[in-house]
C-alpha cells in the first residue's frame, strides 16, 4: 500500500482543495499518471500518481480542502489486489473472502453482500480498533456506510455512534427492508467503501459563491464583535402616507420613479443621526470615531445576496433626492455597476424589509458602523386615539444597535425623535 | 490566434516540455472575444445567455486553468509561460506571485502604479483589476497565464463577473496609457526574463521583427 498524500505546492502554502479524482477507487493507475487535481489560489495542479496499482482507497472528496501531507488516498501496488477488486466488483453477490488482509476497495458497489452467508472473518481494510469492530457487530452495521474522520479516514468509535444516532433518520440506504433473521457481520468483513454514493444522493454539494461567504463572513464578525440589542418603535405613518399620496402621481410623472416610504425613513433618521451623533459614530478600540458626514447605507437584496450601497450626505438631500439616490443605487446595485466607493463609508445603515412583508426585524449591524434601522412593512391598523379608534397607516421600526457604545435611553431617544419626525412630517418633498 | 488554436499549442507545448524537448517557453498573443471558465468556475458568473454571448459574437470556452470566469478579447495581452517549476523554485504560490510581479513592473514602466491585493490574485490599480492570472500545471509544466487589459473594450466584461467578483476591471488605456500590444509585449518579456531568470526563446528581436505579428 502506498499513501497519497496532499503534496506541498510551495513554501507558503498549508493547505489544498482536490477539486477532481481523474480516477475512481479500484481503477489502475499507473506510476506518474494523473491521478488527481488540486486548487491553491489561483493555480490548478495535476497530481500524478505516486505508484503503479489499483487506487484501493479515497479519503478526500472532490471539493474538500485538507492540510498539506494529509493521506487523500491509498494506492495497493499489488496486481492481484486490483485483479480483487475487479472480481469482487463484478460479482457482488457472492464475494469472495477477500484475499490478503488489506484487499482493494470496489468502486461503486451496489449493494452490501447477501447477508444469509456471512463472509469469513476476513480483516477489513484500514485499521479497525477492536471496540469499533465490536460495536457494529453488536448494531449490526455496515461499516462501509460509516464515514470515517479519524487520522487516514479511520472509522472512530464517535463515527459509528453519529452513525446508529442519525440511522433511523436518513442515512439508512434504500436497502430491502426485510429484517435480517440473524444478527450476523456483513459490514465486518467488508473494508470500507469509498465514496461513491449508490444511492440517488439526498444532497447536493454547491460551493459558497465569493458573495455568499463574504457576507457570511461578515455576518459572524458583526455579531460576534457587537453587543446587539435590538429596540422596536411603533410609528404612526398617517401623515407621511397623506404626503406620499398627494405626490406619487408628480413623481412618477416628473422623475420616472414611484415615491416610496423609505426616502422619508431615510429623511428622519438623517435628522435624528445629527441630533445622536453617537449613534452615527464607530468604536476603534479605546476611542470613538464621530463622523461628521451622515452616509447611509441602504441594504438591497440581490437575487443570491446583498449589497449596501451609501447615500453620501444623506442629511443633506430632501426627499426627492433621497428617493432618486434609493432608485439608483438599488439598480446599479442588481446590474453590478456600483462603484466601489458607493459601497464603503457608510455611517449608519437602514433595512427595508417591510417590502418583503415583514412585520418587525431584528437587523445585523453593519460593521464597523454601531447600528441600524429596520423599516418593518406600513399598513392600515386600527388604534386607539383618546379612547376613540382610528384607521391609521402603522409601521414598527427597529433598531438594532451596539450596546457596547450606546445604551438603550440613547437608543429610544433616538427612535422617539424619528417617530417625531415621522409622525409629525409637514415637509414638502419636492 | 484563436482560443481553441492557443490551447491547442499549449498542450503540444507542455507535452514536449515536460519530456524535455523544449527549453521554457512564453507564448504572447491576443484573442478574438471569448469567454472562458476556469476548471472550478461558476457558471452563474457568466451574467449573459448563450443566444446574447453569440449576438454579441463572443465565444463560450470552458478550460482546465485554475480560477474562476473571464474575458479576453482584441486589446489585451494574453501571455501563456511554458515553465518547467522544478528548475525554477517549485512552488505555484512563488510562480503567481512572480507573473504578479512581471505585470506590475512592465506597467510601472508605462507609468501605472499597480499592485497587488491580498488574497485576490491578479493585478489591481486601486480597486481595479487591471491583469487576470489562471494558471493550470502538470508535472510541474505551467499553463495558461494571464490576462493584461492594454486597450481592451472593458463593455465586454459586462457578460461576466470578473474570476468570481463583483469588482470592476480596468485597462491601460483607461488610464490614458496608449500602447501597442507590441510596445506591451516586449516591455513584459524583458521582465519576465528577468524575474523568471530565464532566456526565453521569445527574445526582443522577435518580438520586435517580423513574427512579432504573429506571436502578438
Amino acid at each position: 500500500m502506498t499513501d497519497v498524500v496532499m503534496p506541498q505546492m510551495g513554501e507558503s502554502i498549508v493547505e489544498g482543495t482536490l477539486t477532481k479524482w481523474l480516477k475512481k477507487p479500484g481503477e489502475h493507475v499507473e506510476r506518474d499518471e494523473p491521478l488527481f487535481e488540486i486548487s491553491t489560489d489561483k493555480v490548478d495542479t495535476e497530481i500524478p500518481s505516486p505508484a503503479a496499482g489499483t487506487l484501493s482507497e479515497v479519503m478526500v472528496e472532490e471539493g474538500k480542502t485538507v492540510g498539506i501531507n494529509t493521506v487523500v488516498a491509498r494506492i495497493d501496488e499489488n496486481g492481484a489486489g486490483a485483479a480483487a477488486a475487479q472480481t469482487a466488483a463484478a460479482a457482488t453477490t457472492a464475494p469472495e473472502p477477500a484475499p490478503e488482509p488489506t484487499p482493494a476497495v470496489e468502486a461503486a458497489a451496489p449493494a452490501p453482500p447477501p447477508v444469509e452467508e456471512p463472509a469469513p472473518a476476513a480483516e477489513p481494510a484500514g485499521p479497525l480498533s477492536p471496540l469499533v469492530r465490536k460495536l457494529a457487530r453488536e448494531n449490526n452495521i455496515d461499516l462501509s456506510r460509516v464515514k470515517g474522520t479519524g487520522a487516514g479516514g479511520r472509522i472512530t468509535k464517535q463515527d459509528v455512534e453519529s452513525y446508529l444516532a442519525a440511522r433511523p433518520a436518513a442515512t439508512e440506504p434504500p436497502r430491502p427492508p426485510a429484517p435480517q433473521p440473524t444478527p450476523v457481520e456483513p459490514a465486518a468483513a467488508l473494508p470500507p467503501a469509498p465514496l461513491a454514493p449508490t444511492a440517488p444522493a439526498k444532497t447536493r454539494v454547491e460551493p459558497l459563491s465569493t458573495m455568499r461567504s463574504k457576507i457570511a463572513e461578515h455576518m459572524v464578525l458583526s455579531k460576534r464583535t457587537s453587543a446587539h440589542v435590538t429596540t422596536i418603535h411603533r410609528v404612526d405613518m398617517t401623515a407621511v402616507a397623506h404626503m406620499r399620496a398627494r405626490n406619487k402621481a408628480a413623481f412618477q410623472a416628473n422623475y420616472g420613479f414611484s415615491l416610496t416610504y423609505l426616502p422619508f425613513v431615510t429623511r428622519a433618521a438623517a435628522v435624528a443621526l445629527r441630533q445622536f451623533p453617537l449613534l452615527n459614530a464607530s468604536l476603534d478600540g479605546n476611542n470613538i470615531l464621530y463622523h461628521n458626514e451622515i452616509n447611509i447605507g441602504i441594504a438591497v437584496a440581490l437575487e443570491n445576496g446583498l449589497i449596501v450601497p451609501v447615500i453620501r450626505g444623506a442629511d443633506e438631500k430632501n426627499v426627492l433626492g433621497l428617493q432618486r439616490a434609493v432608485v439608483d443605487l438599488a439598480a446599479r446595485a442588481r446590474s453590478r455597476q456600483l462603484k466601489p466607493d458607493e459601497v464603503l463609508g457608510g455611517t449608519f445603515s437602514i433595512t427595508n424589509f417591510g417590502s418583503f412583508g415583514s412585520l418587525v426585524g431584528t437587523p445585523i449591524i453593519n460593521q464597523p458602523q454601531v447600528a441600524i434601522l429596520g423599516v418593518g412593512t406600513v399598513d392600515k391598523t386600527p388604534v386607539v386615539i383618546d379612547d376613540g379608534i382610528a384607521i391609521r397607516s402603522i409601521c414598527h421600526l427597529s433598531l438594532s444597535f451596539d450596546h457596547r457604545l450606546i445604551d438603550g435611553a440613547l437608543a429610544d431617544q433616538f427612535m422617539s425623535k424619528i417617530k417625531q419626525v415621522l409622525e409629525g412630517w409637514t415637509e414638502e418633498v419636492q | 490566434m484563436d482560443y481553441a488554436s492557443a490551447l491547442e499549442l499549449q498542450r503540444r507545448l507542455v507535452a514536449e516540455r515536460q519530456q524535455g524537448l523544449v527549453g521554457d517557453q512564453l507564448l504572447l498573443v491576443e484573442h478574438p472575444h471569448v469567454v472562458t471558465l476556469g476548471r472550478n468556475g461558476h457558471r452563474e458568473n457568466l451574467l449573459a445567455s448563450d443566444e446574447i454571448l453569440e449576438r454579441a459574437g463572443v465565444e463560450f470556452h470552458p478550460t482546465d486553468r485554475g480560477g474562476d470566469i473571464t474575458y479576453h478579447g482584441p486589446g489585451q495581452l494574453v501571455g501563456y509561460p511554458i515553465l518547467d517549476l522544478r528548475e525554477w523554485k517549485r512552488d505555484v504560490a512563488a510562480y503567481v506571485r512572480a507573473i504578479e510581479q512581471v505585470l506590475v513592473d512592465t506597467l510601472a514602466d508605462f507609468g501605472i502604479a499597480a499592485g497587488r491585493i491580498p488574497k485576490l490574485t491578479g493585478v489591481w490599480v486601486g480597486e481595479r483589476k487591471i491583469a487576470a492570472i489562471g494558471v493550470h500545471i502538470a508535472r510541474w509544466v505551467t499553463s495558461h497565464g494571464f490576462a493584461l487589459n492594454v486597450s481592451t473594450d472593458l463593455s465586454y466584461f459586462q457578460y461576466i463577473v470578473p474570476c468570481g467578483l463583483s469588482r470592476p476591471v480596468t485597462s491601460m488605456a483607461a488610464l490614458g496609457v496608449r500602447a501597442s500590444l507590441e510596445d506591451v509585449g516586449y516591455v513584459l518579456a524583458g521582465h519576465f526574463g528577468r524575474v523568471f531568470d530565464c532566456q526565453l526563446p521569445l527574445t526582443a528581436p522577435a518580438l520586435a521583427g517580423a513574427r512579432k505579428r504573429e506571436l502578438i
